[in-house]
């Protein structure tokens, strides 16, 4: 299949472009990008036939990539599928996923990693990346085969959902996996200051009467996986990064050359603690939404560059893990078809700019996850997001692809959608 | 005034205006519970559930009581929490007890919040008779009327709430309630039982509890939970009552006509020494009881309708 894409202001951080320009596709691959390709594509090989796609007034940009996700398969279908997931994913704009291993059993064997693989490969949608578990079944007490996991697929290595309590596990995990170039991602959160807790530990839980998550429960963990970084020449990725204190030790650490990454996600710059008043569980995040500084700070990361990543950590569940009491409701929010319009408006309020966007939406995920993705470079994988953003929406869940409800957003208008979700040269997702 | 609303969910939504509305209808209740035959056919026809969750039996009674003198129906279902982990959810109870069209539930629940997720789901009046560490409206709503009663104001009065603050729902709707009433209020624990921010609440916080029992009109002692020893918030019982308990001796640096409170069960000799709570000069632990009564029975008889 051969596709020409004009007209659309086109956006690569990889490469530093951003200006109108076409862009061609062909075998999977991009094949040219440049001014007026209309006429180039058509003079020779006529034989194929060329779609032709107008994007005037539209933004492309290298195929977005979330790298924390939740898939749920095995184990919790009802939750999501790996092709209810995927299906998500194309929706929301993104090419590539990485999903992480709390599944049921717990991704910490080829087994279980080839099995997500095939699934996804049968979906034929978005690519999906497995990360595997750091310890057995993440109980935290002895490593994973990180060797014979990589080979079956998988990109990075977290117990997300779980922290690595124990720091000298963590030290070899993070030995081990730097010698095979593995990025280990981690969940920070010292279990022992969090415990009980379902929200921000700070006056909405004072006058609401829930047991809180103090911010250091976080930041805590991550002092300590900068240090083991420091000290072993390794490196570590931070998963969803959610408060001020946190934003400031990667900053410092970052200035101090030690090779640490950041994600966040949307409802971490988007939403307060203030919210919960109204006690909606799907405003029930781990780690809890925090005060209106540490959002201030969170965009303060995200401007500088101390937060490389944006990542929705999509984290879909059923009507009965969330329409219970607030705290025995489960975490998490089902961001992939919300993840781009919510981190867009960080354009629209000048936090960044669409090349910064990009490149922590595309570019820096791929880097860090060392996938060969994230630009738009003659010869890569033709993997595109075509942007409107301009098209005002209403969020409405009962039209998500994902089997995850579980949105805040419900009812929120927003700007701005994937409207051409393309994968090795195929149209997987046309909301136009 | 009209009563307007649906649900008492917690003090921190009501006016001056409601608080007044229904401490006055309370004190016209009083007087039937003195009677020979303590009964008034007001709510006769209307159907009240009490559907507890967590151990009860002053507060569940309570509710039983109001609700026989003004002639409800009154039905109670005690279940644990565990069963509710396990076993049919909140909302499909509550669609059940809808579908046999009560008139007000009543629910006390070990979950914060879960007040407000029945009130969202049944059209029936929900009344919160204490929601985890939230809030206990009714028994806010009692102490002021003892407080009323006793010293013929709430405004103006600095009132010292003392012990566990942070797992403490009758401290929450205490601070809203006096505060909107016009009291000073000022709360004193160790560290370890004062939630974060408190102080936003627009209370003092203090440390040590002389400091809030000084100059103090009334004394309000929590309850200390032995299990929460476990969590580390006060290394034994012994040296908590060494310096939380309020005795003869501390007790002198409040004003002179203190009056002290308790929303019970006591632990003697704990959080309050026997002899304080047994002076009938200073302790209004018992009255406190007698006016929950009366509450309960405005507060039915507002949220059927009694005020039209």
């Amino acid at each position: 299949m051969r596709l020409l894409l004009t007209g659309a202001r086109i956006i690569d951080p990889a490469q530093n472009i951003d200006s109108r320009m076409d862009i061609f596709l062909e075998d999977g691959k991009i094949a040219k990008i440049g001014e007026n390709l209309s006429k180039a594509t058509k003079s020779k090989d006529s034989e194929k036939i060329t779609k032709i796609v107008d994007l005037t007034g539209m933004i492309l940009v290298p195929g977005l990539i979330d790298m924390h996700t939740h898939l749920r398969e095995p184990g919790f279908e009802y939750k999501e599928t790996i092709a209810s997931g995927a299906a998500a994913a194309a929706a929301g704009g993104f090419t590539s996923i990485a999903c992480m291993p709390n599944t049921e059993p717990i991704n910490d064997s080829r087994s279980i990693t080839e099995f997500i693989r095939r699934k996804a490969t049968e979906t034929s949608l978005v690519n999906v990346y497995p990360i595997g578990a750091v310890s057995r079944n993440s109980a935290g007490s002895q490593l994973t085969e990180f060797w014979d996991l990589q080979e079956a697929g998988i990109v990075a290595l977290s117990d997300d959902g779980k922290p690595v309590m124990n720091a000298a596990l963590m030290r070899r995990a993070m030995e081990y996996a730097f010698s095979l170039q593995l990025p280990v991602i981690s969940h920070c959160e010292d279990i022992n200051l969090s415990a009980n807790g379902s929200m921000n530990e700070g006056y909405y839980s004072t006058i609401l009467g829930l047991n809180g998550i103090p911010g250091i429960a976080e930041e805590a963990m991550i002092a300590r996986d900068i240090l083991i970084a420091e000290f072993t020449g390794t490196s570590v990725h931070i998963a969803h990064v959610s408060t001020a204190g946190s934003v400031r030790l990667i900053r410092d650490a970052k200035k101090r050359g030690i090779k640490v990454t950041a994600e966040t996600a949307p409802h971490y710059f988007t939403l307060t603690d203030e919210a919960l008043q109204s006690y909606d569980t799907n405003l029930k995040v781990n780690p809890p939404l925090r005060s209106e500084q540490d959002v201030a700070a969170i965009k303060e990361g995200l401007a500088d560059g101390t937060i490389d990543v944006i990542a929705c950590d999509h984290a879909p569940h059923g009507r009965t893990d969330k329409e219970v009491e607030f705290e025995y409701a489960a975490n998490g929010i089902s961001g992939l078809e919300t993840s781009l319009a919510l981190s867009l408006n960080l354009i629209n309020s000048k936090i960044l700019t669409w090349p910064e966007l990009i490149a922590k939406m595309s570019t820096n995920p791929a880097r860090i996850l060392h996938l060969p993705k994230g630009t738009l470079e003659t010869g890569a994988d033709a993997d595109i997001t075509v942007i409107d953003p301009l098209l005002k929406w209403t969020v409405d869940v009962q039209a998500f692809r994902s089997r995850g409800k579980n949105s805040p957003f419900n009812g929120r208008q927003i700007q701005g959608k994937a409207i051409l979700t393309i994968v090795g040269g195929e149209i997987k997702y046309d909301g136009r | 005034m009209k009563f307007e609303r649906k649900d008492i969910l917690g003090i921190k939504d009501l006016s001056v205006d409601e608080i007044n509305l229904i401490l006055e209808t309370a004190e016209s209740f009083l007087e039937i519970s003195t009677r020979k035959i303590k009964k008034v056919p007001t709510l006769r026809g209307k159907t009240v559930i009490n559907l507890f969750y967590e151990a009860s039996t002053r507060t569940r009674t309570s509710f039983e009581i109001a609700g026989k003198r003004l002639s409800a129906d009154t039905i109670n279902i005690s279940s644990s929490t565990s069963s509710v982990i396990k076993g049919e959810t909140l909302i499909d109870t509550a669609r059940t007890l809808e579908a046999m069209n009560p008139d007000v539930i009543v629910i006390r629940h070990s979950a914060a919040g879960a007040p407000h997720l029945l009130a969202s789901l049944v059209k029936q009046s929900i009344i919160n008779a204490g929601d985890g560490a939230h809030e206990h409206p009714t028994q806010a709503l009692l102490d002021m009327m003892t407080i009323k009663e006793r010293k013929g104001k709430i405004s103006g009065l600095k009132v010292a709430i003392i012990g566990d603050i942070e797992h403490s729902r009758v401290a929450r709707s205490n601070i809203y309630g006096l505060s909107k009433m016009g009291a000073h209020v000022v709360v004193a624990g160790p560290a370890t039982m004062m939630p974060r921010n408190i102080e936003q609440m627009g209370v003092k916080a203090f440390p040590r509890v002389e400091d809030a029992i000084a100059g103090a009109d009334v004394v309000m002692m929590l309850r200390i939970q032995l299990e929460r020893q476990k969590q580390n918030i006060f290394p034994s019982l012994r040296e908590y009552s060494q310096h939380y308990c309020l005795n003869r001796n501390n007790i002198k640096l409040a004003k002179n006509d203190v009056m002290v409170m308790h929303p019970g069960p006591i632990n003697r000799g704990v959080e309050i020494s026997p002899d304080i709570a047994d002076d009938p000069s200073v302790s209004v632990i018992l009255d406190q009881v007698n006016k929950g009564v009366a509450v309960r029975m405005a507060l039915l008889y507002l949220l059927t309708g009694g005020s039209e």
